[in-house]
């Protein structure tokens, strides 16, 4: 682990001494512990900051949309950015869909190793305050002030993670060698093919038992990188989508539409489950649609820069079977 | 049930479908009268967010009408759509949700008997399965 934060540290710093960026978008130390923060660096920042553990959470091209214009001047330099596998999906999405060029962004991709779900540790520890944590290839083992437990990490990983088939980024500019990734990816994912394989009204019951948990904060939308509209349907006001309640109706569609949304779109990297405040199962719900555009259309959403989207464009062959009734 | 009254949309694009409900109309074709129609340029034009507001509204059902494949006037619009509605389609199933409530269908400006027809069915479809209980939960 070390090892691969000196490797990250030396090769953003060469990047500043080398003039290729002007900023940086890594991880630092987070306030609370199991955790990390996005970290804006520039020249003048200490580079020393960055880190790199099984916190990484953020999906870091979320920021790209949002700060960076997508028509830059030729003398600005690109934008560095360390990405894990998902985050690398992300920016492949966000390229097709015109929010960024290729060519202002600098990626220093690392192979992935699985981030550890924060909550599943917590909830092992049964309150007791963190003094310390520290981490090696395998695990991570957390202090706490009557001594200290240790967690295997395979077994805490998110769900994302449990079944990730591309850990290693699919574009980069220099490749960061981390940790061997282990797990076999399987789609359909498992624990979908499970949910979808309940009755009807069992189904409907698991959705809105989950959903109306919501509170409508839409960090899960903050966190996506593929939701950068300036103004989301869940705002906007004419005309009005949804009303301000926290009604079941209205976050039930929330839920609905942000899926459909993301339709054909979501890399499943699990950043919108780990920012949910309510802890919803919303990869539960998004993973089906990832596994039936891949089933359906052949597609994985942020893999290559050069098939279509499958909603963008179309085929003279979808017959019938799209409109009858799915089962 | 015999006295049920359910509520259509039907949305329809204004160069085909719309065209064959007026020509419906003209021809005093019958039709039983539970449907209102929106028009949209394009049944391209229909995004999944206008069929869930409907049914949060309260409706029974919802039809989606557009030109046939290769006559869209906008080229392709209908072919999205009818990817458009198998996401939507899919998912709601997905979820639980009874999915007969929601149909597409192609027709064109010359044919309004299709168009009575096909609404007509769908009336009766929805009739069977009666008023929507999933919308507008609270
Ligand atoms: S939920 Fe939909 S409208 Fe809202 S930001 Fe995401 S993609 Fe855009
Ligand atoms: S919907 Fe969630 S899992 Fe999918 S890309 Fe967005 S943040 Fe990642
Ligand atoms: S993050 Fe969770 S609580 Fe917040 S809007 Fe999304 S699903 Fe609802
Ligand atoms: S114009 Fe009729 S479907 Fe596009």
């Amino acid at each position: 682990m070390r090892q691969i934060e000196y490797e990250i540290i030396n090769t953003v710093e060469k990047l500043f001494a080398d003039k290729k960026i002007d900023i940086f978008i890594g991880y630092k130390k987070g306030t609370l512990s199991l955790q990390t923060s996005p970290y804006f660096l520039s020249e003048q920042d200490d580079v020393r900051k960055l880190v790199w553990n099984s916190f990484c959470s953020n999906n870091l091209a979320v920021f790209i949309p949002r700060i960076i214009p997508n028509s830059k001047s030729k003398e600005s330099k690109p934008v560095g950015i360390l990405c894990k596998g998902c985050d690398s999906r992300s920016l492949v999405g966000l390229i097709k869909e015109k929010q960024i060029n290729r060519d202002n962004l600098f990626i220093i991709g690392i192979s992935c190793p699985g981030i550890v779900d924060r909550r599943k540790i917590l909830s092992r520890l049964d309150g007791k305050e963190i003094i310390g944590i520290d981490e090696d290839a395998d695990s991570i083992v957390v202090k706490l002030k009557d001594g200290e437990k240790r967690f295997e990490k395979e077994e805490y990983l998110c769900e994302s993670c449990l079944n990730c088939a591309h850990p290693t980024p699919s574009i980069y500019d220099v490749l960061i060698r981390g940790a061997v990734y282990s797990l076999q990816a399987i789609t359909p994912d498992p624990i979908t093919k499970d949910f979808s394989s309940k009755p009807r009204e069992e189904r409907w019951k698991i959705f809105e038992t989950e959903v109306s948990k919501c509170i409508r904060c839409y960090a899960c939308r903050d966190a996506c990188p593929n939701c950068y509209c300036k103004e989301c349907f869940a705002e906007q006001t004419k005309p009005q989508w949804l009303g301000v309640s926290k009604g079941l109706s209205e976050v039930i569609f929330y839920h609905i539409v942000r899926i459909l949304h993301q339709a054909g779109r979501c890399v499943d990297c699990g950043a919108c489950v780990r920012a949910c405040p309510m802890d919803i199962n919303l990869r539960l719900f998004t993973r089906v649609m990832v596994d039936e555009v891949k089933e359906r259309f052949g597609y994985e959403p942020g893999i290559s820069l050069k098939d279509t989207p499958p909603l963008a464009t179309f085929s003279a062959d979808d017959k019938q079977e799209f409109m009858t009734e799915p089962e | 049930m015999d006295n049920f009254k359910p509520r259509i949309i039907i949305f329809c694009c204004n160069w085909c479908s719309y065209a064959g409900a007026d020509l419906a109309g003209v021809s005093r074709l019958q039709i039983a009268p539970h449907f209102r129609v929106i028009r949209t340029m394009c049944s391209g034009r229909i995004e999944p967010e206008f069929v869930l507001k409907a049914f949060q509204n309260g409706v029974d059902g919802v039809m989606i009408t557009g030109c046939h494949p290769g006559d869209c006037h906008y080229i392709s619009g209908n072919y999205k759509t009818i990817r458009r509605y198998y996401f939507l389609k899919l998912l709601l199933s997905e979820f639980g949700v009874n999915t007969k409530r929601l149909k597409l269908h192609f027709i064109s400006a010359g044919e309004g008997i299709e168009f009575q027809k096909r609404v007509n069915e769908f009336i009766e479809e929805i009739k069977k399965l009666g008023s929507a209980d999933y919308a507008q939960k609270e």
